[in-house]
């Protein structure tokens, strides 16, 4: 009886696709519902597991002023060293200019000039301006934001964070997303590591004007070829250094955090085979002198030069916690930005607010979808149970084709979904109602479910093709969660064309002998035949 | 179960003037509202700072005004209940630049003392996004409809393409409207509402539009009223029950899916309430209007039939060798 039963249910393409639909739905979709490990599984957006996002900027421009300036300094070192005198040196408007006062040295000083790569001369009665190549200064911002994004990375990946992303936007702006941070705390610490410009440098104390340090202005200090800086651990001391460092952090090769004879926190940091050089003769030179350790324009110590110190190795102490000694020596290590980022846009969502947000929409969801799938019982009986069938693995089949594309779920991709199962019982509804229709012409079942489709078909496949259309420009144009909800808006009406339309048809075609058979299309299809 | 059954067309063109009036009116309040109250640009568009604070316990939130005012940074500031009596949301003008202290991490200084919180949310947009979102967005919608235009001419003819395209107009002028009633935030997720509407909108036209395009081949009737009333008649039964299963889903979208989704589910229904309408008794009339002609089409159509027979002739006795 039974194997006469279902030798009546023929099986079509439409039913074997269905099949396939549900088994390839199910597999995929298993591992995002059960959470398990294994398996591709849909990633939450930041909106709803928690996270950092942030769309930083690059200082570009402060990129090129500081190669203005080291470009000045190296003009200023040029001169002093062959006895040339100039007079006016400066660095502004992506030029350095200066006044040549002997005119005899202009031969020595072209010839230096010419070999500054990246900038064209221009002299006229002994003025010179020497101005970087516009190809010069868009390559060296292109190269800071690269710069900034490698560095950023090198961070992020040793302060142990899960799977942060770092990524370039636009020309110059730096995407970055952090899914783990769990407090405010570790939110701010991980901004600071990320926005440390970590510029280290070895500057001579001015020991000659080292008594009036807390005099001078900054201006004064310049004049005399100075720099003034605050102390890092005491703000209200100030130091006198020598303009030009000795050595800066690009000679870096390693930063570790050590402890010094009373436990505290410090870190050793190694130069290269050439730091080491310039270390070694420089403290060679000065013994007795004071040498400060600068970093990002602080002075962290400012130890007395004992002895001459070979192997290239040293020590920063300040007044740091061991976590804080820790991010610095990360940032140490993976070097310095060549130009400052800044904040253009920030969101942060606390992982609280993120299981909110997903259990308000999994409720929406699920008693959405659960008033829907009454009133389609309801009101088509059994059509309506086939509508249903097919509801669930247009569901299944978003989250499985999300999980394979590794498509990020956000907050208005749920209500995309929402939307789906909206649009998936509208095809079967325009079906149900044109069968509906033909039955009441008094056709034959047969008839009435292969006209339904075909005149369902014209008006179902224009309004999806319409919406998909408004779903794509979305997708172009929009951004960061809104594309969430264009995709699986897309992911959505695709699916309901196999499932909602093929799938559906493929059934009644199974068991159009039945349907006939049983003679009661108010079961089937809540309505009665028209005789 | 049924709500409708056909058995005669409702005779709903000859009602055209009172729904277009009834539209007229309604836009033009819209438009009204929105050049007069105007829209509330959230901080998406225009830039600035949304944090929103859980207390445990209900929020003070006098005393959070008083802890804030001292700070410049927060001039012009809002607080505000968010849902429940224990979480409020400020709002700012102001966006701030650093990356190591932001807004976010003042707030949480200025308003230690005031309770046991936890800042669950912090937004900040620069002044730069903000606009380059707003250009996107009208991007989108600018796309969107330019597509759907050429793809309903395409389908079906000019006349639908324009009709929908008024309706589509109609539903957006009018949703924005309710936008500017309510006062709700524009941000990118109204955006997403309206585009959204866009579809549902135009899905809702199409579907009458095809109905009128079948009858026009099946039916003999002589005039385009006759032609339209029949058409939306027999779509009424699948309109109203679509609307019905979306107004459910999205009354329940609107009930538990959080403040966060309050707009967007706001924005929708007002869109679909709308819509529903637009496609019974704003675009099919819109035809009529446009001069839709019920002789020239056919006409058409009969010569379209009959050169695609020619071609086919054409195409059998060429494969037959005789050409």
């Amino acid at each position: 009886m039974l194997w006469q039963e279902s030798s009546r249910m023929k099986l079509n393409y439409r039913v074997v696709l269905l099949i396939f639909a549900t088994i390839f739905g199910l597999v995929f979709s298993l591992p995002s519902l059960t959470q398990s490990q294994n398996g591709a599984k849909i990633t939450l957006g930041l909106d709803l597991q928690g996270g950092l996002h942030m769309l930083l900027g690059v200082k570009t421009e402060e990129a090129v002023t500081s190669q203005l300036k080291s470009t000045a300094s190296g003009v200023k070192h040029f001169t002093e060293h062959n006895d040339i005198l100039i007079d006016g040196l400066s660095a502004s408007n992506n030029a350095v200019t200066f006044e040549l006062l002997d005119e005899d040295d202009a031969v020595v000083m072209d010839e230096y000039l010419k070999k500054v790569e990246g900038t064209v001369v221009h002299s006229a009665q002994g003025k010179y301006s020497l101005a970087m190549t516009p190809a010069a200064i868009e390559k060296l911002k292109v190269q800071s934001v690269d710069q900034a994004i490698e560095t950023i990375r090198n961070r992020l990946d040793q302060f142990g964070l899960s799977e942060p992303t770092v990524a370039k936007q636009g020309i110059d702006k730096i995407l970055v997303e952090l899914p783990g941070i769990k407090t405010p705390q570790e939110e701010q610490r991980a901004r600071e590591l990320i926005s440390r410009a970590a510029k280290l440098e070895m500057m001579a104390i001015d020991e000659d004007r080292a008594m009036r340090a807390n005099d001078v202005t900054q201006m004064e200090a310049e004049s005399f070829g100075d720099k003034l800086l605050d102390d890092a651990i005491e703000p209200k001391t100030k130091h006198l250094v020598h303009e030009i460092a000795i050595l800066d952090g690009t000679m870096l090769t390693d930063a570790q955090v050590g402890y010094d004879q009373s436990n505290r926190p410090v870190i050793n940091f190694s130069l290269n085979s050439e730091g080491a050089q310039i270390f070694g003769d420089f403290t060679g030179k000065n013994v007795g002198k004071r040498l400060a350790i600068v970093l990002d324009g602080k002075v962290y110590s400012a130890p007395v030069i004992n002895e001459r110190i070979g192997g290239g190795s040293g020590q920063i102490s300040g007044n740091y916690t061991t976590a804080e000694a820790n991010d610095l020596a990360i940032a140490l290590r993976s070097g310095a930005l060549l130009a400052p980022i800044y904040m253009m846009e920030k969101r942060s969502v606390g992982p609280s607010l993120g299981a909110d947000s997903i259990k308000g929409s999994m409720i929406a969801l699920l008693s959405g979808f659960g008033a829907v799938v009454l009133f389609m019982m309801f009101y088509y009986r059994r059509a309506g149970v086939i509508a249903n069938i097919a509801l669930v693995v247009n569901i299944l089949l978003i989250i499985a084709v999300m999980a394979l594309f590794g498509a990020t779920l956000t907050l208005p991709g749920m209500a995309g979904i929402v939307l789906t199962v909206g649009m998936a019982v509208d095809s079967n509804v325009i079906i149900n109602e044109r069968i509906r229709e033909i039955l009441a012409e008094g056709s034959s079942v047969k008839r009435a479910i292969e006209v339904g489709y075909e005149n369902a078909m014209r008006a179902i496949t224009d309004s999806n093709i319409t919406t998909l259309i408004a779903a794509v420009a979305l997708y172009v144009y929009g951004t960061g969660a809104i594309k969430g909800f264009a995709i699986t808006i897309s992911i959505g009406i695709i699916a309901s064309m196999i499932t909602a339309i093929l799938g559906t048809h493929g059934i009644y075609i199974m068991l159009l002998d039945r349907i006939e058979k049983s003679k009661d299309t108010a079961k089937w299809f809540g309505v009665k035949r028209s005789m | 179960m049924e709500l409708f059954r056909y058995s005669k067309p409702i005779p709903l063109m000859a009602k055209s003037k009172l729904a277009m009036a009834i539209s007229v009116f309604m836009v033009i309040v819209s438009l009204v509202l929105i050049f007069t109250k105007g829209l509330n640009f959230g901080i998406d568009f225009a830039g600035g700072t949304i944090i929103q604070v859980k207390y445990e316990g209900v929020a003070p939130i006098d005393t959070m005004r008083q802890k804030l005012s001292g700070n410049r940074m927060f001039e012009g500031s809002s607080i505000n209940e968010f849902g429940s009596p224990d979480e409020v949301v400020i709002r700012l003008k102001n966006s701030s630049e650093s990356v190591t202290r932001d807004i976010g991490d003042v707030t949480r200084e200025q308003l230690s003392g005031t309770g046991t919180f936890e800042i669950r949310r912090v937004d900040i947009v620069g002044a730069k996004v903000g606009s380059e979102l707003r250009e996107k967005g009208i991007m989108a919608l600018t796309f969107a409809i330019i597509g759907i235009l050429i793809y309903v001419s395409f389908r079906f003819e000019w006349r639908f393409a324009v009709a929908s395209v008024f309706a589509l107009a109609h539903d957006l002028t009018i949703a924005v409207g309710a936008i500017s009633l309510f006062q709700l935030d524009v941000n990118l997720d109204v955006i997403a509402a309206l585009l959204t509407i866009l579809g549902y909108s135009i899905n809702d036209t199409i579907i009458v539009f095809d109905r009128i395009r079948e009858e026009i081949t099946v039916s003999s009737a002589s005039s385009v009223n006759e032609i339209i009333d029949d058409s939306v008649t027999r779509t009424l039964s699948r309109t109203v029950l679509t609307s019905l299963t979306v107004f459910i889903v999205l009354v329940t979208l609107f009930a538990f899916g959080g403040e966060i989704i309050h707009t967007f589910a706001t924005t929708l229904l007002v869109g679909v309430v709308v819509g529903t309408y637009s496609s019974i008794f704003v675009a099919s009339p819109l035809l009529e209007m446009l001069g839709f002609n019920l002789k020239n089409y056919r006409a058409k159509l009969s010569e379209k039939a009959a050169r695609e027979i020619e071609k086919e002739k054409m195409r059998a006795q060429f494969e037959q060798g005789i050409v």
